[in-house]
């Protein structure tokens, strides 16, 4: 479960106040296997978040089909779990309240959502932090409750829109582990934005390179190194030089046309 | 320079600093209020038209307590006349809050209601409250009525006006993450809109109160013949300025006391906000 496809997706978005549209996305085409690792790479602004967002179903593509396992994506639903770049929870309820939100809005008696948010508290390494509100939190912590949040609905599809992006360095390391840990151990399939080249090839077994202003699809490259992936092994460089090959070429055109 | 000794001084000093500091608030009230009764008592004005503090307090004193009946036919009568004002603001506050959150926050959260309420309510909110007074007196008579509704009137504005900002402002990814968590519409208000508007909401019931005081003063020295305001305007007639100030102090302490409950109720309830503060995280 978690097969995504993309058909034909346009996305303009109209700028009233300057009165012009802006195309976001022209023609994406994409097919995401079940239980697939895919980063979705590009620049700012190359509408990734865009294209997230879509296959969540907070934005409409202006056209082209979205289907998540063979349906079409018309709403936002828990069966597609979305981490967002800021952790998003709701400040006044404790970490394990926002954990648990899901199972609350099905009507699940208090005992038993607590037992179940549990698991995923003890998943995520917050023991110890359940009864805290995300304000008593660092920004870490606050990011994994948003990925035990999402995790307990378990969902068949995962969307990530940058969520290390705001964390230090060895936060984000520690954070990239534990989600390849915990992709390994569920099994589902993961969509995760993100700008930086390493980021992707540390977490991804297929990378989607997207072009900049309107999003293309450059090339999606499968990346199958073993992991857990050195990150200085030749094989890691290999791809990295592809990938930033692909970027640099990208930039080039776009010099040129300007 | 700054020794060691200086960062953290020996705990009597921290104590005795502490006392010093208590009493810095306390110099400039005292020598008003001293200042004040050395010119009432030196005889530039009659006593009548300027009052000294203890003669104030003497004739609050007796209007609570009744102990020598200064205060005439109040003495003794405080708690009754503080309790009707008292029961007036509550009932007018307690209309305008329910009445100004469920219209704020249906303003705020549904275009249609925003399109059809908003503009007549807002052409509304310009007529000062007192402004009410000879149609409140002709609907309602001389009692209580007349009063509640200019206190309704008052405070159901603030709140109103800060309902809808609250719910406007409510961050829209925290809705999208009701959305992706299976949030139904009606949820979408209850757990996720409403909880995140409440510390604006409380902002607006804060203003709410101070109006609702004013207001209610101010009903009482017109429309009705009972409470603080109306023995404030009736010794102001029998050049009672003595009373009068006693009724001011009367009704500033019960708008403090007002404000202080509903601002623990507010710190009890948003108590997940007071976590960080500008020194930084608590716990």
């Amino acid at each position: 479960m978690g097969a995504i496809e993309l058909r034909n997706i346009v996305k303009v978005f109209s700028d009233k106040r300057r009165g012009r549209d802006l195309l976001t996305l022209d023609n994406i085409n994409l097919d995401i296997e079940a239980n697939d690792f895919v980063c979705l790479l590009g620049p700012s602004g190359c509408g990734k978040s865009t294209l997230l967002n879509i296959i969540a179903g907070f934005e409409q593509a202006t056209s082209g089909r979205t289907l998540v396992d063979g349906k079409q994506v018309e709403r936002p639903g828990s069966d597609r779990g979305v981490v967002f770049q800021q952790p998003t929870l709701m400040p006044w309820l404790t970490a394990i309240d926002n954990i648990a939100f899901h199972l609350k809005l099905k009507g699940v008696a208090r005992a038993e959502r607590y037992d179940r948010a549990m698991e995923f508290i003890d998943l995520v390494g917050l023991r110890g932090f359940e009864h805290h509100h995300p304000s008593e939190m660092s920004g870490g912590m606050n990011q994994r409750v948003g990925i035990a949040r999402a995790l307990l609905m378990n969902p068949s599809v995962i969307l990530m829109d940058e969520p290390f992006a705001a964390l230090d360095a060895q936060t984000k390391l520690e954070m990239q582990e534990e989600l390849v840990a915990i992709w390994q151990k569920r099994r589902c399939t993961i969509v995760f934005v993100t700008h930086s080249v390493d980021e992707a090839l540390v977490l991804g077994n297929k990378i989607v390179v997207m072009t900049k202003r309107p999003g293309r699809i450059r090339e999606a490259v499968n990346f199958d190194l073993p992991r857990p992936r050195d990150i200085t092994s030749p094989e890691f460089n290999d791809a990295k030089r592809h990938i930033l090959s692909l970027i640099r070429e990208e930039s080039t055109r776009l010099a040129q046309a300007s | 320079m700054t020794s060691v000794t200086d960062v953290s001084p020996a705990r009597p000093a921290l104590r005795l600093t502490r006392a010093v500091q208590g009493l810095e608030r306390l110099v400039v009230p005292a020598l008003l209020i001293a200042g004040w009764e050395a010119f009432a008592r030196s005889g530039m004005l009659p006593p009548a038209l300027l009052p000294a503090p203890s003669a104030v307090l003497h004739a609050l004193g007796d209007w609570v307590f009744g102990f020598d009946e200064t205060t005439q036919t109040y003495s003794g009568h405080w708690p009754r006349d503080a309790l009707a004002s008292a029961l007036r603001v509550f009932g007018g506050f307690a209309l305008a809050s329910a009445l100004g959150i469920l219209a704020g926050v249906a303003i705020g959260w549904s275009r249609l209601f925003e399109k059809t309420l908003e503009p007549t309510l807002q052409m509304l909110r310009p007529i000062p409250p007192v402004s009410w007074i000879p149609l409140a007196i002709i609907w309602f008579g001389i009692a209580d009525k007349p009063a509640i509704f200019l206190v309704f009137l008052g405070a159901f504005f603030p709140v109103l006006m800060n309902s809808i900002h609250g719910v406007k402002t409510v961050d829209h990814n925290l809705v999208r993450a009701g959305a992706m968590m299976g949030a139904n519409g009606r949820q979408m208000l209850t757990d996720i809109v409403l909880p995140a508007a409440l510390p604006s909401i409380f902002a607006g019931l804060r203003i709410a109160v101070g109006s609702a005081w004013m207001l209610t003063v101010t009903a009482e020295m017109v429309a009705v013949k009972s409470g603080l305001g109306y023995v404030l305007w009736d010794s102001y007639y029998f050049l009672r300025y003595d009373i009068v100030l006693a009724a001011m102090i009367s009704i500033g302490l019960l708008g403090y006391l007002s404000d202080l409950s509903l601002k623990a109720i507010m710190a009890r309830t948003l108590r997940w906000q007071q976590a960080t503060t500008v020194q930084g995280r608590a716990g």
